[in-house]
């Protein structure tokens, strides 16, 4: 096959893998200072992902216009879902929380099943068909939006993070706990500030994602696990290991799909997976070991 | 022989004797006093409550979170049916071809996840990732017919061929009924056993178990192992009763968190939450559904809502599961709890 | 007569920071051996070397004639040493009688055999009446017997027991110390002990061993070290009983 099919499919995987990475951040900001393994993770980028359907095929409204609006509506979900249903759980033994998000995950698939029925639903924006050439690349037009879209928003949550009053009380907590309190921070407050931004995220992700993928109530879980596979092979805790995590899973996965067949890129996902768990649990970028 | 009895009823009391001898009978008897639909009801009950036993081995015993345990299940639908329609070997054959199987599957995932310490989350994550590999790679697996499905012949059921089980909802129930028994008293015997003990000792404290002397790893490896293979007897009964395979829901994790809603919402780590568990899961569940068609309703996944709602609900309200709460108020001692 | 336990030059370090630093030293079988030192001093850095908790880096642990450093807890333990933990570890869920019968099974296949030896030590440990009550219910002191008892159902030669009287009242203590000075007596298990309670030391051990910033600084009778001045400089508001 010519180099150009293998360079604009990799392109390509980049791109997706941006938004991938946006989404993956979310879950290592909630991991990170949270500590709570959000496995609904996936399932609440499905809400934000028919949000975004739902407006689009209602009102025609741009998905990538929209991504800030349902970024705010995941925000206000994942702060109310933390500060009632999980924060109780934080002393909980771990595989208490686990299985409380798993339920979570479950209603909410089915919920979305209910309400939306099984089959797909597409985006097609008026740019949908259209690509950029660049020399010998031919990138489609919607994974550029995606992925510029994916640094924008990234840069703006380091930028929070590092530059805020709030984010550094954010980081303060998730390195010191009793620290935190003890410097008279509300930490159940900042908890859930930070569940309902790590939601945005998702929420941002999910709609630059209709641009890219169709939707059914069904992809949650498989988004869930592939958010999961990405942020402990970028590195548990590590936020630009996110997005390095979610760029390389977006690449393998696309050449994957090429190279072999479409439907066993996650194979490699997961192959990368078992790979870091055992021979590199902290992940590329990981500070904490595992 | 003597022994073995004192073994199995040492210290329980004559009152949950007396109750496990109901519940016995009633469950022997029921086929002839109930119709199909229940009798199909009722074996779902028990193929939960098995495969709940199963997983319970792994979690309520040794405290090792497995979410992927579809794929042992699986492995023994696909190894018993593949022998079957191409080579016409029965099941019971067909079951201990599955049973290594799934035993060497289960070994190769405690074996790469103890060696290099994967534990808690991080195992379960692992876990899934397995199953899902197989769901994939069963998918394009063309020696069973890959996403297409393989399906077995289907006799008709007025002569039940036990040997090949083929037959009634009937032959099944008792076939079903039989193994879950047999799954509770094997469970019985080895929490009562010295294996028993140093996985309870695993479960509570890791590290203080292996200052008193148990090889953690070894003990670990048995109940993985032993999980698996008990669970691929649910494979094989699963490939003939229902007749068709798809790798899409054989091995998906939708199977994986059925089988342990049982056992979480009963009681992990008890004997009789998974039995329990089942039992009113299912006949909840059923009524809801029946409840739906009645009001005209067809909802897809009305049922895993409901199921969740119940995950959710005993997660956060009764974190041990329903039957320590009841034995709790009936003074039934349980032996692993 | 060769010693139970010899360790030869065994050190650790932690990404720079030296714990324990060729520390050399025998216990001889039947002894109750203290070691002492004030808090960072390795002691537990040096316990768990022995008891398989921690790798050494450098030097030689042999134990009954084989070597035992590097050897895994599990390992160690079936060799024939025995350990408890500084913040006690019950099995929480389980009885106090089933705690036991999990050391006790260790060399035993029977699970009626290993049940009727943890009655034994439970009676001896004075928990016999509390046998049926889950571990995670007892008190401290109680729930300190409790990990002795477990410990010496495994049958050890040796008995590492880590501040097994931080946290006691007076007459705890004095109970506690009676009671292994009972079995070192009756069952001639050696005890290897770190202790702070200087309390406990002066009325148990029959020879002790000073560690300060992980050098051995001073070894001998428990009188002799008290007076020792290298000990005193370094090991001040030592109390003595």
């Amino acid at each position: 096959m010519p180099f150009d099919v293998y360079l604009n499919v990799a392109v390509g995987g980049v791109l997706t893998g941006l938004v991938y990475g946006l989404m993956a951040l979310g879950l290592s900001v909630i991991f990170g200072v949270v500590r709570v393994v959000n496995f609904a993770h996936g399932e609440m980028m499905s809400i934000a992902m028919f949000l975004a359907v739902v407006l689009f095929s209602a009102f025609h409204l741009d998905p990538l216009i929209m991504m800030v609006p349902i970024a705010a509506v995941l925000f206000v979900f994942g702060y109310v879902l933390q500060s009632g249903l999980i924060n109780p759980f934080i002393t909980r033994p771990e595989h208490s929380q686990f299985l409380l998000l798993v339920a979570l995950a479950i209603i909410i698939v089915n919920v979305l099943l209910i309400i939306f029925g099984p089959d797909a639903r597409t985006v097609q924006t008026a740019y949908a068909f259209d690509s950029f050439q660049l020399g010998p690349l031919l990138v489609d037009a919607t994974k550029v939006y995606a992925g510029a879209a994916a640094i924008v928003f990234a840069a703006l949550l380091f930028a929070f993070f590092r530059f805020t009053l709030i984010g550094t009380a954010i980081r303060a907590c998730a390195d010191n706990y009793t620290g935190a309190l003890v410097v008279g921070l509300n930490v159940n407050r900042l908890y859930a500030l930070t569940f309902g931004i790590g939601a945005a995220c998702v929420g941002a992700a999910g709609a630059m994602m209709t641009l890219i993928v169709d939707v059914t109530p069904m992809i949650g879980p498989t988004y869930t696990l592939l958010a999961f596979v990405i942020v402990i092979t970028g590195g548990l805790g590590s936020m630009p290991g996110a997005l390095l995590g979610g760029i390389l899973i977006g690449l393998t996965e696309a050449l994957a799909g090429l190279l072999f067949t479409p439907s066993a890129k996650s194979m490699f996902a997961f192959g990368i997976l078992v790979l870091v768990l055992l021979f590199r649990p902290q992940g590329i970028l990981g500070k904490r070991p595992a | 022989m003597s022994t073995f009895a004192a073994r199995l009823t040492a210290d329980v009391s004559r009152r949950t004797m007396l109750w496990l001898g109901a519940l016995f009978a009633a469950l022997v008897v029921a086929p002839w006093v109930v119709n199909d639909y229940f009798v199909t009801v009722l074996i779902l009950i028990l193929y939960l409550a098995f495969t709940g036993q199963a997983w319970n081995i792994m979690m309520g015993f040794t405290g090792q979170l497995s979410l992927g345990h579809a794929i042992y299940a699986g492995l023994g639908a696909y190894v018993a049916a593949a022998l079957f329609t191409r080579y016409g070997v029965a099941p019971w054959f067909g079951l201990l071809a599955a049973m290594p199987v799934a035993a060497a599957c289960g070994a190769v995932i405690g074996f790469l996840a103890f060696r290099f310490g994967v534990t808690g989350v991080y195992f379960a994550i692992l876990t899934i990732a397995f199953a899902e590999f197989a769901r994939i790679g069963f998918d394009h697996l063309d020696i069973v017919n890959a996403a297409a499905g393989l399906f077995l012949p289907v006799a008709q059921y007025a002569h039940n061929d036990l040997w090949r089980l083929r037959g009634s909802p009937t032959m099944f129930y008792y076939v079903i009924l039989a193994a879950t028994i047999a799954a509770f008293v094997l469970c019985r015997l080895l929490i009562t056993s010295r294996i028993g003990y140093f996985w309870l000792a695993i479960r509570e404290d890791e590290e203080a178990a292996r200052a008193v002397g148990i090889d953690t790893f070894r003990y670990k490896m048995y109940a993985v192992t032993i999980s698996a293979a008990v669970t691929s007897f649910a494979g094989v009964f699963y490939a003939f009763f229902y007749n068709n395979l798809f790798p899409e829901q054989v091995f998906n994790i939708s199977q994986s968190i059925q089988m342990i809603l049982g056992p979480v919402i009963g009681g992990v780590g008890t004997l009789f939450g998974p039995i329990l568990g089942a039992f009113v899961l299912t006949s909840l569940a059923e009524s809801l559904n029946s409840a739906l068609t009645a009001m005209g309703l067809d909802l897809p996944g009305a049922e895993q809502v409901f199921y969740g709602v119940c995950l959710l609900v005993v997660v956060a309200a009764l974190p041990e599961g329903i039957w320590p709460w009841l034995a709790q108020r009936f003074g039934i001692k349980d032996a692993a709890s | 007569m060769t010693a139970l336990l010899s360790l030869t030059a065994v050190s650790k370090r932690f990404r720079g920071l030296v714990a324990v630093d060729r520390v050399s030293f025998d216990v001889a079988e039947g002894a109750l051996f203290a070691v002492i030192g004030p808090n960072g001093a390795g002691k537990t850095t040096l316990f768990n070397m022995i008891a398989g908790a921690t790798i050494p880096d450098d030097g030689a642990i042999v134990f009954a004639g084989e070597p035992i450093g590097g050897l895994p807890a599990d390992a160690v333990c079936r060799r024939g040493v025995a350990r408890t933990f500084q913040l006690v570890r019950p099995f929480p869920a389980l009885s106090v009688e089933d705690n036991v019968v999990v050391g006790a099974l260790l060399h035993r296949r029977s699970v009626d055999a290993a049940r009727d030896h943890a009655r034994e030590l439970l009676r001896r440990l004075d928990l016999f009446d509390k046998r049926r009550r889950r571990a995670a219910t007892l008190t401290l002191p109680d729930r300190k017997r409790l990990e002795v008892a477990r410990a010496l159902a495994t049958g050890p030669r040796l008995l590492l027991l880590d501040e097994v009287m931080a946290g006691l009242r007076p007459t705890e203590t004095d109970r506690m110390v009676a009671t292994l000075r009972e079995l070192n007596r009756e069952t001639g298990v050696t005890i290897l002990l770190i202790e702070h309670v200087m309390r406990a030391v002066m009325a148990l051990a029959s020879r002790v061993l000073v560690l300060d910033h992980g050098v051995a600084i001073a070894e001998g009778a428990p009188e002799a070290i008290v007076r020792d001045p290298a000990v005193v400089q370094s090991y001040l508001g030592a109390e003595t009983a």
